[in-house]
């Protein structure tokens, strides 16, 4: 098990090395986003700019416009809500090169509350023209996509998690911009998931199989440019998909699904996640379970769609 | 001598607070120790002296309001609320616990007594300056206290409403700045040097003071000077605080912003508030 | 202290920036006549004086960046940009049309010479704060200017921009404030009053200039040269200048913002120039 915003801080750590051009601007959460060592080892490459994230947002389209590779660091909530206008205006439409790369997406800020949790961030960052979007699942698919972010010449927005999540793939593992992962492959169903609620979409394809139902588990860490092409063989070979995601159902990955099961006029799209309401201090799993995903219940939804029993 | 009495009470309420606000960060093993002890003077002759509150009537109407801006030090503000019978002190075993009325920021529809919810820094001061325009408009008496903290004021949204609360000449508007010179990611002067905070705010039109913000006397003393003031302008009270005042290993370091204390940490603050070496 | 000639020279090329800039606005129908009427001595004075450029190789490392916050002055930026060779003046004559490479507000994807899109106030500074710590961190010693109207400096982004300029003695950042005392609703010191804006600057870490008449080259050259020689902090000029300025019946009203040109109206302009 490790944290994604551990992953964060070892991969820019090593991309800050081997780059003089790479940046990490602060919003005084570097200790929470795991930038510290980056601040202390390379201190001519960082900027803290305290706790004002509109202009970190700005300062970094200016060190893009320089040369720089920023990368701004805050929470999920902050960056994508509070600089978003900023992202769209001095990021997105001049197509500048800075990443924004946000620990605590989801519900993982979990005793936090409601304020720091953020459910709608990818959503948001969706319909922004120019944006690129990962949402990695387990510490080295999200080191290796990091890396990649960093060589993708435009705006790209990273979602990060707070608490260890189980490994997922081997360190060699590579991924690319664009391109989902099958995880598992199966005929019955499938089930697209992306971030930390993956383990749980393992979970159930291990209580499908056991029922005799073989699910085919797509990451699709990638929300955009989502992989049509992925997404496309699920539903014309398969036609019964599941999303899953730690993010409002509205506008995540499973509506970005059903517009794609829209085009093609054909497949059934069941899409788990947050239910279009705000969360509360408690526990991460008893909060995701409030909003009706677990391992049972995403292989319960799964094994209806294949049975066709409700 | 009556005034003494009411200093020495105080000062006693404080300790009072300062063990439930830890107890209760302890118990709930998450929490923002540090910014709720460099608060909690301030906050004790808020709540047990300058507010006029209904504690059985949370929202009368002609009540004083109060907005935490820096809304991660709740805690605080849940302690002052529950010794205030606001609402049961047991609720305050259930901080940050699923189905909890103490959310991990303040929730103004959970919490009897919160005016405003709060959590993401920068924004509570603009909330406060709403509700002082509208009090205003309304002849309503109440008057509307905002704590906010130093390193806080990096976000230029606290700078909008400043401007805002100097346009609308709000006399009724009290900002009290938390000024413990710590933030999350180390002192304030590395991470944004806060300058001269009273000048600043005196620039953007404010009524400044400056004040030693563990000093009752002095809380009180500035409170009074505000009642008596009749200026047509909006006031900030710059006051000069230390962060996890009351414990010596937490005084003043950062580590502490926001981390709970095990039982031997625990154990010992509890002690050391008691022996009063604040 | 400028020469008679150059002086001449200067109120010469602003009047010519002018004109080019009404006639384009005429052409379309309606746009920015105030705030662009109120910088036509500062931009000229930037690209004819004080700015490091090279119009042939707008995107040289080593230049001079100017970011023009108040993004809606674009068509006076483009007049002056054709007028210094970035690109032929006929292009004028296409602002705001269909395809035309020069958009209402500044855009550096499509406009030779501009470093920095803009047009959402209050979000300009922070580029040009980003450009400065860019050039501060790569030892270079060229400056980035930025110019920002008083009624964007309501904006809260403009303050926490100004913080961090401060922290890292951005000796190589000057800022323009275009205080022509109007917004669009109304009159700036009515609608939410920002001065003194020194004072403000002042006691957020900068050193501050007040310029009486934001109009006078000698003025705007002086203040640039003082703060030029004044280290370790960055500069806020503080221009005041006249809304609309050389604009008959427009001047200082807040209504000049943005409106429409009558044919008399433009004639009326360019023979006041």
């Amino acid at each position: 098990m490790k944290a994604l915003r551990d992953a964060f801080g070892d991969e820019i750590l090593a991309l800050g090395r081997e780059n003089p051009n790479v940046y990490v601007v602060d919003c005084d959460i570097g200790k929470s986003c795991k930038t510290l060592e980056f601040a202390r080892q390379l201190p001519q490459q960082h900027l803290n700019v305290g706790i004002a994230e509109q202009n970190a947002a700005g300062v970094s389209a200016g060190l893009a416009t320089c040369g720089k590779i920023p990368f701004v660091s805050t929470y999920a909530a902050f960056g994508s809500m509070r600089m978003c206008e900023q992202i769209r205006q001095e990021i997105c439409y001049p197509r500048l090169n800075v990443k924004i790369a946000c620990s605590h997406g989801g519900l993982t800020p979990a005793n936090d509350g409601a304020s720091h949790q953020a459910i709608e961030d990818y959503g948001i960052m969706r319909t922004l023209p120019n944006m690129t979007i990962l949402v990695p699942c387990d510490y080295y698919s999200c080191r290796s996509l990091i890396r990649a972010a960093c060589q993708w010449d435009g705006p790209v927005y990273l979602r990060f998690t707070r608490d260890p999540v189980p490994f997922i793939y081997r360190e060699s593992d590579q991924f690319e911009i664009g391109r989902a992962r099958t995880v598992r492959e199966g005929g019955d169903v499938a089930i697209i998931a992306a971030g930390a609620v993956m383990s749980l979409a393992l979970q159930a394809c291990d209580l499908l199989h056991s029922q005799g139902i073989e699910a085919r588990l797509l990451d699709m860490h990638t929300v955009k440019p989502l992989d049509t092409a992925a997404v496309t063989a699920a539903i014309q070979e398969i036609g019964r998909v599941v999303t899953v995601e730690d993010h409002n159902i509205i506008n995540g990955i499973g509506s970005a699904v059903c517009e794609v099961a829209a085009g093609l006029g054909r497949g059934v799209v069941k899409r788990m996640g947050v239910q279009d309401q705000f969360g509360e201090s408690g526990p991460y799993f008893d909060l995701l379970e409030k909003n009706g995903v677990t391992a049972q219940s995403i292989a319960d939804t799964a094994r209806s769609l294949v049975t066709g029993e409700n | 001598m009556l005034q003494n009495n009411k200093v020495l009470s105080l000062e006693e309420t404080a300790i009072a607070l300062r063990k439930t606000l830890l107890t209760t960060i302890y118990k709930a093993q998450s929490g923002h120790p540090g910014g709720s002890l460099s608060s909690a003077d301030l906050m004790t002759v808020l709540y047990f002296d300058e507010l006029r509150l209904r504690p059985h009537q949370p929202k009368w109407p002609e009540r004083d309001r109060f907005v935490l801006s820096k809304g991660h030090v709740c805690p605080v503000l849940y302690a002052c609320l529950a010794m205030r019978d606001f609402f049961p002190m047991e609720e305050l075993d259930h901080l940050r616990k699923f189905g909890s009325i103490l959310q991990g920021h303040p929730d103004m529809k959970r919490t009897p007594g919160v005016d405003i919810s709060t959590g993401s820094l920068g924004q509570g001061v603009s909330c406060a300056v709403g509700m002082a325009i509208a009090n205003r408009r309304d002849q309503n008496p109440g008057r509307v206290f905002c704590l906010l903290g130093d390193g806080e004021t990096n976000e230029g949204q606290v700078w909008e409403a400043a401007e805002t609360a100097s346009k609308y000449q709000l006399d009724n508007l009290i900002l009290l700045v938390d000024h413990n010179g710590l933030q999350n990611d180390g002192t304030c002067q590395d991470i944004m040097p806060p300058r001269d905070l009273a000048e600043k705010f005196r620039a953007f039109g404010f009524q400044t003071y400056q004040i030693d913000g563990h000093s009752i006397p002095a809380i009180l003393d500035v409170f009074e000077r505000i009642r008596a003031h009749q200026g047509g302008q909006p006031y900030a009270v710059i006051a000069k605080t230390v962060k996890g005042r009351g414990v010596s290993f937490m005084e003043n370091v950062v580590a502490w912003h926001g981390q709970a204390p095990n039982e031997q940490e625990y154990l010992q603050a509890i002690q050391e508030i008691e022996e009063g070496l604040s | 202290m400028l020469t008679e000639e150059r002086r001449a020279f200067l109120t010469q090329r602003a009047r010519q920036a002018r004109a080019l800039t009404l006639e384009a606005i005429y052409r379309v129908g309606r746009g920015h006549i105030g705030g662009t009427m109120s910088i036509a001595e500062l931009l000229i004075a930037l690209y004819d004086d004080v700015m490091r450029v090279d119009p042939s190789n707008p995107s040289w490392p080593e230049r001079d960046r100017l970011v023009v916050s108040k993004g809606h002055a674009a068509p006076i930026v483009y007049a002056v940009l054709a007028m210094k060779g970035y690109f032929d003046p006929k292009l004028l004559d296409t602002l705001n049309a269909n395809g035309t490479t020069l958009p209402s507000h500044c855009d550096m994807r499509k406009v030779p010479g501009i470093d920095m899109t803009a047009g959402s106030l209050g979000q300009g500074l922070s580029a040009a704060v980003g450009m400065a710590l860019a050039n501060q961190m790569d030892h270079r010693d060229s400056y980035v200017y930025a110019i920002v109207g008083d009624g964007e400096s309501q904006e809260g982004q403009v303050w926490e921009a100004v913080m961090l300029a401060a922290q890292r003695k951005l000796e190589h950042l000057i800022v323009f404030v275009d205080d022509n005392g109007c917004q669009v609703d109304g009159f700036t010191g009515d609608i939410l009053n920002m001065r003194p804006f020194d004072q403000k600057y002042r006691a957020f870490g900068w050193h501050a200039i007040y310029v009486e008449d934001g109009h006078s080259f000698d003025q705007i050259l002086d203040a640039i040269h003082q703060a030029k020689q004044t280290p370790d902090r960055p500069h806020a000029i503080i221009l005041n200048t006249v809304k609309a300025k050389h604009v008959p019946g427009a001047e200082n009203t807040y209504q000049s913002h943005c409106f429409s040109l009558t044919r008399e109206q433009l004639d009326n302009s360019l023979r006041n120039l």
